[in-house]
């Protein structure tokens, strides 16, 4: 195994107290000195005679700071675990390997490795495409293969989290480790991670991501040494270590009891919800009755009053909603029978009118005596069949159906009642870990590399990836925000904010960009001062803020992360809009499951980063442009002025630098065949 | 883990689980309430006094035999739980769907 690539694989180190000391004082530095920063910036440099620009600078620096604040909150507790405890030897694990299109030979690879593990598991192949060759060479090495029951057609599938969900009612282990088609796991991976489950409140240990497919420089920047590492590590110091939906190995039982409490939520939410719309449904209803007899009208007047009945009994406290329901079904069903009777009483006049008729027609039930046929002829059982929720004619009310369906603890309109991995965002992980949390469970970081996997080896692949990852966490925040879920303590709140709070750079990007542009082409200074009042405050906090960055990331290749923060810019916009509109307006997400296989092409895809190719060629443009007209003494700034916003632009130019190489990068083989050639 | 099937009438069923009630016995749970309710016995109690422990998983099985006989037009019913039982069900909130009856008799009443 190539040393190179594994720069994290070894024993833990000792926890190192003077380290975490000396980077609480760090974080006190740079925070005062930034709060310092920007109590001047607020009170005495916003030139408010541009505030179009002057407001979102200062915004978007004080956005940065909260930023600090998150991260500085996050190491303040980092927590190095050390050696993990040996497993209990009883204990039973799943496996699964979930996939959707993934080649065959990709699945299988991590499929047989996962068979390797040493700690007693079963091995399952989730296979969300239900392809026969999948199952077939499943089969033939001798692992589980599971795909959707048959309930699950017609029903929102949930896609991962749905993968998972029907496999957790498939099986039976107490544990359960999930890997996605590409990652393959290390013979060792349980037991170096089932023994933190000794605890009992421990429902989730995970472990990094680590990919083999990526060159030293990481042009895409795949890996993530910050993320998995210091961030996961102070993440976990406040009980807050998140669940990347891979490389991790869950409780089943929290797993259930997490799907039954949001089951019981769901039930009485959507119950609440349809008997507040039922009055709607019942005008519906009416509108759709009318012309029917006066019977129809009546009965619909008793299913009005049921649901108020239903309201009622709701309102009272620690209600029943089983009870609440049946009793409502039933009410209905009297309703419809009055109906029925109507029915067959009018249907009797008929017959009678009719004259004699041959006993020979009685259908079911008791005979009817001698031979006249009578509404009798229908006995109780009859009726009340004729008056069951599939027979009633109220049925045909289509209103009056989709309510009597909507009043129901079974959750008809999912495949599952229970759904223990959550499925209110496009990435199941963080919605799942959180609602643990809430609930009082512990989660476990676990600083090893015991699975690698394949990075995406394409800028658009890339980009997809980032853009459903972002979208996810946005949906989670909007849908769910950390800072009102009751549960989580303060520190878990913070922690799952800081996450989502980053992904909303890309606003404050642009105004990052556009600033020093307007000030070397127009003049327009959006700070009062780029003086010494300026610098004074600003340097101390910037050289303390990369230091503290430096000391975390020390050895680690955190350089592409920054870039990309900050570059991505046009992803994050988009993410932060379409995740909005998805959660407030119901808009689709446009969103695409990632590929893991490389996409075939011919040129670099300039078109995918089109905004920041545009902002490089406008940051240099306005770089020339502002030192001629200084050289020319047409500027209204002094040399000062002039050479901070050349820095800036400068920085602006090399952070978004990385696209370039992002693009032409046409993965690891093709990077080593150029080398192969040169030499 | 065994389970004890009792049927009252034409319509209604009761079923005993006996011993644990956990993820290793909900399978069978699962396919036993289906049985039973393709028979015509879309009315099932589970009688849980000879359950001595439940998990989360054997609450998952009983919301899901609750869900086959709603739609088959019935309804699922538990009685007697035991304290373990009943703290669960407290715990998960899901006394509120799955309401538990002192008798087999008050389950099937009302």
């Amino acid at each position: 195994m190539n040393a190179a690539r594994y720069p994290e694989r070894h024993r833990h180190r000792r926890p190192k107290a003077a380290n975490r000391a000396f980077v609480r004082v760090l974080v006190v530095l740079t925070l005062s000195l930034g709060v310092n920063y920007l109590v001047w910036r607020w009170l005495e440099s916003v030139n408010w005679s541009v505030w179009w620009i002057a407001l979102p600078l200062v915004i978007a620096e004080t956005y940065s700071l909260v930023d600090a604040f998150l991260f500085g909150i996050t190491m303040w507790r980092m927590k190095e675990r050390g050696e993990p405890p040996s497993p209990s030897p009883d204990a039973t694990v799943d496996v699964f390997i979930t996939t959707y299109n993934e080649p065959i030979d990709m699945v299988m690879t991590t499929a047989r490795a996962a068979r390797g593990i040493r700690f007693p598991h079963r091995t399952w192949v989730l296979d969300d495409g239900a392809r026969p060759e999948m199952r077939a060479a499943a089969e033939e090495a001798g692992i589980g293969y599971l795909t959707r029951d048959p309930s699950w057609e017609n029903m929102p599938r949930h896609a991962k989290a749905g993968n998972l969900n029907n496999a957790l009612m498939q099986t039976d282990g107490e544990f359960l480790m999930i890997l996605d088609a590409d990652q393959i796991p290390e013979p060792e991976i349980l037991d170096r991670t089932l023994g933190w489950f000794r605890d009992p409140e421990v429902a989730l240990v995970q472990t990094p991501q680590f990919f083999t497919n990526v060159t030293a420089s990481d042009p895409l920047g795949s890996q993530a040494p910050l993320f998995y590492g210091p961030i996961q590590k102070g993440k976990d110091g406040w009980n807050a270590a998140f669940f990347c939906g891979s490389n991790a190995v869950l409780r089943r039982e929290a797993l259930m009891q997490l799907g039954l409490a949001e089951y019981v939520r769901q039930v009485e939410r959507s119950l609440r919800q349809v008997l507040r719309t039922s009055a709607s449904l019942l005008s519906t209803a009416r509108r759709e009755a009318a012309g029917q007899g006066p019977q129809v009208r009546v009965a619909l007047d008793e299913v009005s009053e049921a649901v108020r009945q239903a309201r009622r009994e709701l309102g009272a406290p620690r209600s029943s909603f089983s009870e609440v329901t049946y009793r409502f079904r039933q009410r209905v069903d009297e309703a419809s029978r009055g109906v029925v009777h109507a029915d067959v009483a009018a249907l009797a006049r008929d017959l009678e009118e009719l004259g004699e008729l041959g006993p020979a027609g009685s259908s079911g039930g008791e005979p009817g005596g001698d031979g006249q046929i009578a509404p009798a002829v229908l006995d109780e059982e009859a009726l009340a069949r004729l008056s069951t929720r599939e027979m009633s004619p109220l049925n045909a009310l289509s209103s009056v159906r989709a309510l009597v369906d909507a009043v129901d603890v079974s959750r008809a309109d999912e495949a599952q009642p229970i759904m223990p991995m959550a499925t209110l965002s496009v990435t199941e992980d963080m919605a799942t870990a959180m609602r643990l949390h809430g609930m009082g469970w512990r989660s476990v970081y676990h600083h090893e590399i015991l699975a690698t996997g394949l990075a995406p080896e394409d800028l658009g692949t890339m980009l997809h990836q980032r853009l459903r990852w972002a979208q996810g966490t946005l949906q989670v925040m909007l849908k769910e925000n950390p800072l009102v879920q009751r549960g989580l303590a303060w520190g878990q709140r913070l922690m799952y904010f800081a996450t989502m709070w980053s992904y909303l750079s890309g606003f404050f990007a642009v105004v990052y960009l556009v600033a020093p542009v307007v000030f070397l082409c127009f003049d327009i200074r959006p700070v009062v001062s780029y003086g010494p009042d300026f610098l004074l405050r600003l340097i101390p906090y910037l050289v303390f803020n990369q230091l503290l960055f430096l000391v975390i990331g020390y050895g680690k290749r955190t350089w592409r992360g920054t870039q990309y923060s900050l570059a991505l810019f046009p992803l994050w916009i988009r993410a932060t809009w379409t995740a909005f509109a998805n959660v407030c307006f119901g808009r689709p997400l446009g969103f695409v499951v990632t590929p893991k296989t490389k996409q075939a092409r011919a040129r670099p895809p300039w078109r995918l980063v089109w905004p920041q190719l545009t902002a490089m060629a406008l940051l240099a443009l306005s770089a020339v442009t502002g030192t001629l007209r200084y050289l020319l003494g047409v500027a209204d700034f002094d040399l000062l002025s002039l050479v901070v916003n050349l820095f800036w632009v400068l920085f602006d130019l090399v952070i978004l630098s990385v696209v370039i190489s992002a693009a032409t990068y046409t993965g690891p083989e093709s990077e080593e065949q150029k080398v192969a050639e040169t030499l | 883990m065994n389970f004890a099937t009792e049927q009252i009438d034409t319509r209604t069923a009761v079923i005993r689980p006996q011993g644990r009630l956990t993820m290793t016995s909900t399978a069978a749970l699962r396919s036993l309430v289906t049985e039973t309710v393709e028979s015509g016995h879309t009315h099932v109690v589970v009688d849980l006094e000879a359950t001595e422990f439940i998990d989360s998983s054997g609450l998952g099985a009983l919301v899901s035999g609750l869900k086959t006989c709603r739609q088959a037009g019935g309804d699922l019913r538990i009685a007697r739980p035991g304290a373990q039982v009943r703290t669960v069900l407290e715990l998960t909130n899901l006394d509120r769907v799955l309401r538990p009856a002192a008798t087999v008799r008050g389950a099937l009443g009302g």
